[in-house]
């Protein structure tokens, strides 16, 4: 590469790398920053991160609902992947609307739209009670449940987009080959078909596992307080009492673990499958 | 081929998973006509009460306005510099291309509320330096949203990028083009729908971004999303019902008539 060549390309590249250098890396720092001088300079926050009970059982929640949520995700999303890529022309079409149209509207809608599916005078136990099915409503939202129901909707979407990449990229010939040699349809789909698509089953759970681990806005919503996630727990630590230091030092240590997870598992990230 | 189209269990289990992703989006049709002043739904008699509240609060309509103008900046800011590092990408494949890339995708990796609070120390600090760019302005929320979109109109355009045969830029290169002829009179135009899906995505992202904007704004600055926000969190106004009815039906509207026209323009040409 020429010398004026290499000039061009940081002509090119400097005004992102710029932008984002000054506008993310440099504030970061200055969190990492409150995390060591709030309240008082030195690593009493980080102390307090891996010994506060509150802190250990918000973790220990966290953990526990990012895993049912990675799991009902996979499953669901694997079936509706499969329709997408292997229906009919119709199936495929509708299969389609139901994956976009819930991923191109607002997280704030959709979390909304299970308050009026599950709260106490929503959908489901207006009917309920109207059978006379249940006197009392039951508790739907606002806790953990519907906090897990609305991370799944929400997170679905992102997981079909690597399944489905997997799927399409399948030979053809192989499950030919399967069928050829005698393999019924569940043996060819379970020993055959599935194992295949192994990688974007990976790549699909890192992300889902990942974004949920970050999320806020819907347990904020759903959760109603009493099913408090990491990342709410950031929020309510800036805006409701306010302990900045034990804020940004959260942020911090969630930032080094999911930088950890994603360097062991990074060949099995492909950056296009995060937009469809 | 027909062997492996999906089985009866498997169609089941998938129109299932399809209800499970539509029905929020349903559910909040009927309480947007509930003649009553919490979330519940009409018995009897239907209202347009939440309706006209959105036209008589001017709230609605200062928030809407708000939030286009934020989406347009935002997404323009997004879409340019995303188009400038993805040409210096493909053009140049600097050595580092994978660690560069890997870099501008920060903001889409590190848990939303870790940019947020990163978000509200840029802020915070440009506040003290003047009044227009900063905590609670409408340039501040505009940067802040540009910094969390652009990863996404960066993987929209490379992979648009991608996708372009290398050898007409070598023809061109040939015979003769220097940079800037390559990259507007035969890059560009051969990514432009990668140019203009990157900036609508990142035009609807901001539109509907709330966990950043939540930590930079309070009183000023409200979003579209922040008042519904606002709505959502102790008693629920089912005007956010009505809001929403009107949101799902635009996108759904939009995303039908694009699915449609790609598979009938995929059926003409198969």
């Amino acid at each position: 590469m020429g010398k004026s060549a290499t000039s061009r390309t940081i002509l090119l590249l400097a005004p992102l790398l710029l932008f984002l250098g000054l506008a993310y890396v440099v504030p970061f720092l200055g969190v990492v920053r409150w995390s060591v001088t709030l309240p008082e300079p030195g690593l009493g926050q980080y102390r307090a991160v891996l010994t506060d009970p509150l802190v250990q059982s918000v973790f220990i929640r966290t953990l526990r609902i990012c895993l049912i949520v990675t799991a009902a995700v996979l499953a669901m999303a694997y079936a509706i992947a499969y329709v997408w890529v292997r229906g009919t022309p119709t199936q495929r079409m509708l299969a389609e609307f139901c994956i976009l149209v819930p991923f191109w509207i607002s997280v704030l809608t959709r979390a909304f739209g299970w308050l009026a599916l599950l709260s106490n005078r929503g959908l489901i136990n207006t009917w309920l009670q109207a059978a006379g099915i249940i006197s009392e409503p039951l508790a739907l939202a606002r806790n953990e449940f519907g906090v897990i129901v609305g991370m799944t909707h929400f997170l679905i979407p992102f997981a079909v987009f690597p399944i489905a990449s997997a799927m399409r990229a399948i030979d053809e010939r192989v499950l030919l080959a399967a069928r050829g040699m005698g393999a019924s349809r569940s043996r060819i789909f379970w020993s055959v078909f599935v194992p295949l698509t192994y990688g974007g089953l990976i790549g699909a759970a890192l992300i889902v596992f990942v974004f949920a681990l970050g999320f806020f806005v819907t347990p904020a919503i759903l959760g109603g307080g009493r099913s408090v996630m990491v990342a709410e727990l950031v929020y309510l630590r800036i805006f409701q009492s306010p302990d900045w230091g034990l804020g940004a030092a959260i942020s911090v240590v969630l930032v080094l673990f999911i930088g950890i997870l994603l360097a062991l598992m990074r060949r099995f990230i492909k950056p296009a499958h995060l937009v469809g | 081929m027909q062997s492996s189209r999906p089985g009866p269990v498997l169609l089941i289990i998938a129109t299932a998973v399809a209800l499970f992703l539509l029905m929020p989006l349903l559910a909040v049709v009927p309480v947007s006509f509930t003649p009553q002043r919490f979330l519940s739904m009409p018995t009897g008699t239907l209202s347009l009460r939440h309706y006209q509240a959105l036209i008589d609060n001017p709230a609605w309509g200062q928030s809407v306005l708000l939030s286009l103008r934020i989406g347009i900046l935002s997404s323009a800011i997004a879409t340019v510099l995303a188009t400038l590092f993805g040409l210096g990408i493909w053009m140049f494949q600097p050595r580092f291309s994978a660690l560069l890339i890997g870099f501008v995708l920060l903001p889409l990796i590190v848990p939303p509320v870790v940019s947020a609070m990163t978000l509200y120390f840029l802020m915070t600090t440009l506040s003290a330096f003047n009044s227009f760019i900063g905590y609670d302005t409408w340039i501040g929320v505009a940067l802040a949203h540009a910094v969390m979109i652009t990863p996404f109109a960066v993987v929209l355009i490379l992979v648009a990028l991608f996708q372009v045969d290398r050898r007409i830029d070598l023809a061109a290169r040939g015979l003769g083009a220097d940079l800037t002829t390559r990259a507007f009179r035969i890059i560009i135009p051969n990514i432009k729908f990668g140019i203009a899906t990157a900036a609508l995505l990142s035009f609807v992202l901001s539109w509907e971004e709330i966990g950043v904007t939540l930590f930079i704004t309070s009183v000023n600055a409200i979003t579209l999303p922040r008042l519904m926000w606002m709505g959502l969190r102790d008693n629920i106004d089912p005007a956010i019902a009505a809001i929403s009815v009107l949101l799902i039906i635009v996108t759904a509207v939009i995303l039908a008539l694009r699915i449609f026209i790609e598979r009938r323009g995929t059926s003409e040409t198969k």
